[in-house]
């Protein structure tokens, strides 16, 4: 929202004191983000003429049309131009910036020769006096509206100071030049004057029968003005004075009927809009559409009306978008000369509807979904009355109402509540009169506060303290520390994945961190398939090209890995830590639980249960080299069993058992995948990526990854240890022959089960396939210990037997001799 | 055998040692003046032959005699011992200068430091860490915190809808919704922070990013007042920019709190907008079910990335997203 300084001083009596700085701070102090201060004309000095257009010379032997052109500047003699706009005729009047005038950019005008002319001067556009961004040719008046060598600076109200400020969704007010000049005024401590309170005693004659309005639809509007005017002069001028403050506000000047209905939008904030009486067959209904059907917008744009929109219809048809933009049919044209006024208090949610189902944002629908004060609807219409028949000839007929305006409810609050919730003293008359400031009546016995017209969102308390607040200043809250709880810890979840993501960033993994969305072709060509593909879609993505969600975290890795490689990395390693989105349940229709009170526990329950579990995890990928090669020579690349070892740290960093199983989950090679089990659930994959991937994603060969399942880990027990053992320990080495096909982790497994109680540990110390036939070796060391004695021999050998017989049983392993 | 002669043997073993250039000659000097064909050896040998009172009084010379030579020897070993030494470690000098670290660098991501230097400063005030999920119900990431569904505010958050979108699930455009569900399952007092992941459709540019990292604050006790949120906060802008930084805050809306406030800092010379906050709204705290007559509460929000940014001088949020390890490299593990 703008706000050019010399509106906000017809409301509020600003000393020449106060410079644009201090205002800006007071608004910033109550709440009103001031995003640019624009000092227009500081950087334009004149002499700056109004000129009538007395001849045009067309230069034709240049690339691009040229006009010499003779202006009457009021100076008794014709003063000629070289100018290079075409949008103007003999006998309008421009703007002509003479020798000597200085324009924004250091421009200095001086008579000059050029095109083989000598100009005297120059015509300007908006653009090049800095007050619009309109360049699409200079500056047009028509006789009547400006004064043939008038000073423009002054007349233009080019030297001014312009308020860009943000207005937060709740204060729908300040959307105009009262509800901003209200807020300087309470800043500053300075005296305001509403401009309503000189609209309040306008009356209108009425001289005819006007047309007439109706609320149709009762739960859209509380008050609906219907002024209807004639003999309104379509050639009517329009003051220089209203087209400037409608530009400074960043809007265009159309017509002085359209202009009107702006400016009173502008200056109090209820927006207007104004029909071409003749093409009213009947009334003005405010109705929904009822039906699909055609509708074309003033801005020529054919929209398909929904049943549910809210529309302003005569007895035919739909006339307006309510509250949105008006109709082509119905628009001001340039023989309008009878016309019929719209003022109306519109639900908030109707318009947010209409604006939201058109994806039609307009200055009109902004305001009145954010609250429009609803007394407005007579005094704005009673502006525009006002104004055009001051400056046109048009004459009022009639004003229809139909319904009254609904004003927010009394409220009575504690105004020790204020104090509690803001840590410091402020005595109730403190209180009372602040909240005069902003415009409520205040009783100060009962504290029952009727808050102002425009004040529909002072509801609460809370509302009311937040108004206290800012108007006293936000500067004022002391600064103290809440009392705390003694103590608080990480849970052992969030603990974990601290210590996994450190474990993992020492042992030279760097983190990552990835957008979580995919596509299908990414999810095929991992290989996914059946519930580690099916995921959820997002209805309005960033872009089509990722629609999904991600269903695993190596595909992210791996975008990651190609950015780096084509940055010129080749050995590296790489993790990332994060949630998956897997479809592990339908999402059902939500529920909307009552907001006043805590919904019940059963709904609670089903709403935490809407949201599906997402998985989380942590994946790593390893490509290239596992070393930097230097000096030391070279390095050895990174292999399947690389990865296995970090899956594996994980899971004992977690202090968990597992068990190793042969696997040939998608994304990894089918013969180069280790699953890792945990109570009988798989929790981590790793192993050497599928060769077809690697090639298809530009991969150094032989790129590894390890993806752990987080979540799915079960929570560290109370460690119990074992008594360390000091009796000796007998070690004994065996090597079994085996099918290839057998897993070295069966084997061991069946080693173990057959050992008994008495064996400590086992390790594979040999690995040898060059056996022939299908076969390999594997051998491995047992070292048994009893608590109790030292073993004798014979215990031994039996325990070692006992081990080799179940793996002889299971896996048909024949024991190796030398 | 005479005294004198003992103390010669004593003067001439000194001098033995004392003149070998090295270990070994030092070892033939030994074997000279103190191995069993020596003076001293074969003298004390000889005490058995010789009377009660010639024992005790030449023992008593030869054993001190022997001691000289010992102590004598003793030196001379430890000067050509060390003397050894030098030259044998001067041989074996390597350059330790030599690039000897292969392994790759790792790192943590910038946003991940961040988020556990925030999840520490308030555990040792006593706040526990929530989060939640990514995605997430809309009655708990809107109407919970009083945004109805046609309110302007909830076009200050550009959604981003999951399918089917009567579901009303989203990707959490904040991380509030940590804090409806920690009131909905805990009793006051209540002290949270919830650092996580959110969502919000605009495009990735310089400063923005449609997926990003959010820290908030929760506090629900008795008689906690808006001076308290503010305390707080300059405390925690103190811990992340330094002893210097100065707080303020603006009036602002969201409509979840009531004040609301945005809070700047002053840090660099100018005013940095860092985030939201303000006094839990009556409104949220009923549909929790917190008994608005007896509690009251307060919350906060900022976004990582920025306090990130605007903390190290990071002039492009590309370089926090894409993953380039030359960038994450450079903060280490945050200590």
């Amino acid at each position: 929202m703008r706000a050019p300084l010399s509106w906000i001083k017809e409301f509020v009596d600003i000393p020449a004191s106060v410079t644009a700085e201090q205002i800006s701070d007071g608004l910033i102090r109550v709440g009103f983000e001031v995003e640019e201060i624009i000092k227009q004309g500081a950087d334009l000095t004149g002499p700056l003429k109004f000129a009538k257009v007395l001849s045009i010379e067309e230069i034709t032997e240049f690339k691009k049309p040229i006009r010499y052109v003779g202006l009457d500047c009021g100076e008794g003699q014709t003063r000629f131009v070289i100018c290079g706009a075409t949008n103007f005729a003999v006998g309008d009047l421009v703007v002509a910036a003479l020798p000597g005038a200085v324009l924004p950019g250091d421009f200095t005008i001086g008579a000059r020769e050029t095109y083989g002319k000598t100009s005297n001067g120059m015509i300007c556009s908006g653009r090049e006096l800095g007050i619009s961004d309109d360049h699409a040719g200079i500056m047009v008046f028509a006789e009547g509206e400006v004064t043939i060598g008038a000073d423009a600076i002054e007349a233009l109200q080019i030297t001014d100071v312009i308020f860009d400020i943000a207005v937060n969704p709740d204060r729908g007010y300040a959307l105009s030049i009262r509800g901003v000049a209200r807020e300087v005024a309470g800043s500053l401590g300075l005296k305001f004057t509403d401009p309503v309170d000189a609209l309040r005693p306008l009356k209108f004659a009425e001289t005819g029968k006007g047309v007439t309005a109706k609320i149709g639809e009762k739960s859209s509007a509380s008050v609906f003005y219907v002024r209807t005017l004639s003999n309104f002069d379509p050639k009517a001028t329009r003051p220089i004075w209203m087209r400037r403050r409608i530009e400074k506000m960043g809007m265009r000047s159309i017509s002085l009927v359209v202009d009107v209905t702006n400016y009173v939008m502008l200056e109090l904030g209820q927006p207007l809009h104004a029909f071409d009486k003749s093409k009213i067959k009947g009334g003005l209904t405010i109705k929904l559409a009822g039906k699909v059907q055609k509708f074309k917008t003033l801005d020529g744009v054919e929209r398909t009306l929904a049943p549910n929109d809210l529309m302003v219809c005569d007895d035919e048809q739909p006339l307006a978008l309510a509250g949105t933009m008006g109709g082509l049919s119905s628009e001001i044209s340039e023989t309008t000369t009878d016309i019929a006024l719209e003022a109306v208090h519109f639900c908030e949610v109707c318009i947010a509807k209409n604006s939201r189902r058109h994806k039609l944002s307009s200055e009109a629908s902004r305001r009145l979904e954010r609250s429009v004060d609803p007394s407005l609807a007579e005094f704005a219409s009673a502006r525009f009355v006002q104004l055009l028949t001051a400056h046109s000839s048009a004459q009022h007929v009639a004003t229809v109402v139909d319904g009254d305006p609904i004003y927010p409810p009394l409220v009575t609050i504690d105004p020790a509540y204020v104090s509690k919730t803001l840590g410091f003293d402020i005595p109730a008359k403190k209180v009372a009169e602040v909240l005069r400031v902003i415009g409520c009546d205040v009783d100060e016995k009962s504290f029952t506060v009727d808050p102002p017209s425009w004040r529909a969102d002072l509801l609460t308390a809370a509302d009311f303290t937040e108004e206290v607040a800012r108007m006293i200043g936000y500067d004022k809250i002391p600064s103290v520390l809440p009392p705390r709880p003694l103590h608080a810890s990480l849970t052992p979840t969030q603990k974990r994945r601290r210590a996994v993501a450190t474990m993992l960033a020492s042992r030279g993994l760097a983190e990552v961190q990835t957008f979580p969305f995919t596509n299908q072709a990414t999810i095929d060509s991992m290989g996914f398939v059946g519930e580690r593909a099916n995921t959820y879609k997002v209805a309005n993505p960033m872009s089509e090209e990722f629609p999904l969600m991600r269903v695993h975290l190596v595909p992210g890795l791996i975008e990651v890995a190609q950015r780096n490689i084509s940055r010129g990395a080749k050995d590296f390693a790489i993790f990332e830590m994060g949630s998956i989105f897997r479809s592990s349940q339908k999402l059902v229709p939500a529920i909307s639980p009552d907001l006043s009170k805590r919904p019940n526990q059963k709904m609670i329950d089903e709403i935490f249960a809407s949201v599906p579990a997402q998985g989380y995890h942590v994946a790593g990928l390893l490509v290239g080299k596992t070393e930097n090669e230097n000096w030391q020579g070279k390095a050895r690349a990174f292999n399947w069993q690389d990865a296995i070892a970090y899956a594996q740290d994980i899971l004992a960093l977690c202090n968990l058992d597992w068990t190793v199983a042969r696997s040939d989950l998608a994304p990894w090679h089918p013969g180069r995948c280790a699953e890792l089990i945990v109570n009988g659930k798989a929790v981590a994959h790793a192993g050497e990526l599928h060769p077809r991937i690697v090639a298809a994603y530009g991969l150094p060969e032989r790129s590894v990854a390890f993806a752990v399942a987080l979540s799915a880990l079960p929570d560290s027990t109370l460690v119990r240890p074992s008594t360390v053992g000091t009796m000796p320990a007998a070690v004994q080495d065996v090597a079994l022959i085996v099918e290839s096909t057998v897993s070295a982790a069966d084997v061991e497994g069946a080693l173990r089960e057959g050992a008994g109680e008495l064996l400590e540990s086992i390790t594979l110390f040999d690995r040898y396939d060059k056996i022939g036939d299908g076969k390999i070796s594997l051998a491995f060391t047992l070292v048994f210990r009893a608590q109790d004695r030292t073993l004798t021999g014979e215990e031994v050998s039996a325990m070692r037997e006992a081990a080799t017989a179940v793996a002889a049983a299971k896996f048909g392993a024949v024991v190796r001799t030398a | 055998m005479r005294v004198e002669e003992i103390s010669t043997w004593v003067e001439d073993a000194r001098k033995a040692f004392a003149s070998a250039s090295d270990l070994e000659s030092l070892k033939t000097a030994r074997l000279a003046h103190t191995g069993d064909k020596s003076p001293i050896a074969l003298a004390s040998r000889g005490l058995g032959a010789l009377s009660p009172e010639d024992k005790a009084s030449f023992g008593k010379v030869i054993g001190k005699a022997k001691a000289e030579i010992a102590q004598a020897l003793a030196e001379a070993t430890a000067v050509l011992e060390a003397e050894r030494d030098r030259k044998v470690l001067l041989e074996e000098v390597v350059d330790v200068t030599l690039p000897v670290n292969r392994s790759h660098r790792g790192g943590l991501h910038p946003i991940t430091i961040i988020k556990n230097e925030v999840s520490d400063f308030f555990i040792e005030q006593g706040y526990a860490v929530e989060e939640g999920p990514e995605l997430e119900s809309g009655w708990l990431n809107f109407d919970a915190l009083n945004i109805p569904a046609d309110h302007p505010a909830r076009t200050m958050q550009d959604t981003f809808f999951i399918e089917p979108v009567e579901s009303g699930m989203v990707l959490r455009t904040h991380t509030s919704p940590v804090q409806i569900r920690t009131m909905l399952t805990q009793e006051p007092p209540i002290y949270v922070v919830c650092p996580g992941r959110t969502f919000r459709a605009d495009e990735l540019d310089a400063t923005h990013s449609p997926v990003f990292h959010q820290v908030e604050g929760l506090v629900i006790d008795k008689g906690i007042t808006m001076a308290h949120l503010k305390g707080t906060l300059d405390n925690f802008a103190r811990h992340m920019f330094g002893p210097d930084v100065t707080t303020r805050l603006r009036p602002s809306f969201f409509p979840f709190t009531e004040p609301s406030a945005e809070v700047d800092i002053f840090f660099n010379n100018r005013w940095i907008e860092w985030g939201g906050c303000g006094m839990v709204n009556p409104k949220v705290l009923a549909t929790c079910g917190i008994d608005t007559d007896v509690y009251s509460g307060f919350a906060f929000g900022m976004g990582l990335e920025r306090t990130l940014m605007v903390r190290h001088g990071i002039t492009d949020m590309h370089d926090i997203v894409e993953g380039d390890l030359r960038f994450t490299r450079q903060f280490g593990v945050g200590l």
